[in-house]
């Protein structure tokens, strides 16, 4: 089905009675060039950009749950590329270039607003840092913009600039930053995979792969057995459970992090804003409500749920910098499960058994990578090579001392 | 959370903080020929189980011990909580 303003306008005149629905719910044939395990952001991109862009139509979807039931419907829906090492910064570039032009390629409003992210600092040392992560920016051919006082006095009046233990001295802001309607994104790259043949196989969980001396052929299933050429397993925070099943051990500890929505309001904020001296972000939906969300709560969990400690932190840091923020009544808390991997950057590669790929290690940022994670992954299942704006991201990178370590915590995933 | 403290009782979870895997108790030998290798699988893999998870937990806020948890980590309900060294006293009784 294509959409257009015509087609909403003809609709809304002829009741509405012409919609239908967008993908199949096919049962799974015997056969598939290549199974995607897991239906979230990242599996559904894939499957899009192999069937869109790789010419590749013999793919299943297979997802446990729901469509989108995963953390693609559960993040905080901010995109940036903001980020700083060499390793990193070209692919989220590369990532946010894809988010710019998705509406127009899979022809679904994913509601891509890019109102800018503003990464908020205290003190003349994070101001250099920021400097130098700005420069880093502008050198992947990103947009960033150093703010002093004044200039974000005027955007945000309404910050805490006068704080007595973290006054606010400035902001790195990248303009082109924003915020997407994320179920969205998951329906429209379902939708337009669809379209050009892929089975998304809904309500299915994979037991277990069939292995052959270090071969994988398919995956068993509660629907039975499917078999594949290519197996690529694309399930974020249950990563370790899905590849123990083929007995691998992976550098990733799964992690719950909640996130906060509060009662709609009239637009106050202009765009996302993260406190620079804890951890704290927090941007307006489109319906009013201030989304907002700080650090997982830093124990192994598949809970999709956390704890009380976590919200009373994530509030203070609201307090410290947003005091407005204290008056509104939060309506909502949710937690996801992340893929925390050991030095917070992820993974896009092969594994030691041919014909099984791993997709993982997203961290809490894997939203904002769905595009170039979909692309990419794509480009190595389709190729058998690495796309250049994700070579580094290797499952073996600990053993060879390759390791991209954005904030310097070490091992500790919890930390990251 | 609450953790039962072995010595001290019920505790929250906040006055602690969390290491991982208590499996990063049995460090490997170093200086053999497996040594590279068992220190990178010690360091980077985990077995990150979604079920019952042995972990160590540090009681930073209280009486610094260490402690070992078992927790199910699809729940967060705790059913044993252990004092680090004991364990390590057990494990290297049995070495003997």
């Amino acid at each position: 089905m294509k959409y257009s303003g015509l087609k909403v306008f003809w609709e809304g005149l002829t009741g509405n009675k012409g919609w239908k629905p967008v993908w199949r719910n096919p049962e799974p044939k015997k056969h598939y060039d290549i199974i995607i395990i897991g239906g979230g952001g990242h599996g559904l991109a894939t499957a899009y950009y192999l069937s869109n862009k790789f010419n590749i139509h013999n793919i299943a979807v297979i997802e446990k749950g729901w469509l989108g039931s995963g953390n693609v419907g559960r993040n905080t829906t901010i995109i940036r590329s903001n980020y700083l090492l060499p390793e990193n910064q070209p692919f989220y570039e590369f990532s946010m270039k894809l988010w710019e032009n998705l509406e127009q390629d899979f022809n679904y409003n994913a509601m891509v607003s890019q109102r800018g992210v503003m990464n908020i600092f205290h003190s003349d040392p994070q101001r250099d840092a920021f400097v130098r992560r700005g420069n880093s920016m502008i050198m992947s051919g990103a947009d960033a913009v150093l703010l002093n006082e004044k200039d974000l006095k005027k955007m945000t009046p309404f910050l805490d600039f006068d704080n007595a233990r973290f006054p606010i001295k400035g902001a790195l802001w990248q303009p082109r930053g924003g915020s997407v309607r994320h179920d969205a994104v998951a329906w429209g790259y379902a939708k337009e995979a669809d379209a050009k043949g892929v089975d998304i196989i809904q309500n299915c969980e994979v037991t277990g792969f069939l292995i052959k001396n270090g071969k994988c052929t398919g995956v068993e299933t509660t629907k039975g057995i499917i078999k594949a050429t290519k197996t690529a397993s694309c399930v974020a925070g249950s990563s370790s459970k899905v590849m123990s099943k083929a007995g691998m051990r992976l550098p990733i500890e799964s992690h719950v992090l909640q996130a906060f929505v509060s009662e709609g309001l009239k637009p106050v904020l202009p765009g996302v804003i993260t406190f620079g001296a804890g951890h704290f972000y927090v941007s307006q939906s489109n319906k009013g409500g201030l989304v907002f969300g700080g650090d997982i709560d830093g124990y192994n969990s598949y809970a999709q749920r956390g704890n009380l400690p976590v919200v009373e932190d994530v509030c203070e840091g609201g307090m410290a910098i947003m005091p407005m923020i204290g008056r509104a009544r939060l309506l909502r808390i949710w937690g996801g499960l992340m893929d925390m991997s050991m030095d917070g950057s992820p993974f896009i590669d092969k594994t030691d058994i041919k014909g099984l790929f791993f997709n993982g290690g997203w961290c809490y940022g894997g939203f904002k990578a769905t595009p170039a994670s979909g692309y990419c992954y794509a480009h190595l299942l389709a190729t058998g090579k690495s796309h250049k704006t994700a070579e580094n991201f290797l499952l073996k990178r600990f053993e060879k001392g390759l390791i991209i370590d954005e904030k310097g915590q070490g091992n500790q995933p919890n930390l990251h | 959370m609450i953790i039962k403290h072995p010595l001290l009782g019920p505790r929250d979870a906040s006055e602690f903080v969390y290491k991982g895997d208590a499996s990063l108790m049995d460090r490997p030998k170093w200086g053999t020929q497996k040594s590279q290798k068992k220190f990178y699988e010690y360091g980077y893999l985990r077995k990150n189980p979604a079920g019952t998870h042995k972990e160590l937990w540090y009681h930073e806020q209280g009486d610094r011990s260490w402690l070992v948890v078992t927790r199910n980590t699809v729940s967060h309900e705790i059913e044993k909580v252990e004092l680090a060294r004991d364990i390590a006293k057990i494990k290297r009784a049995t070495k003997k």
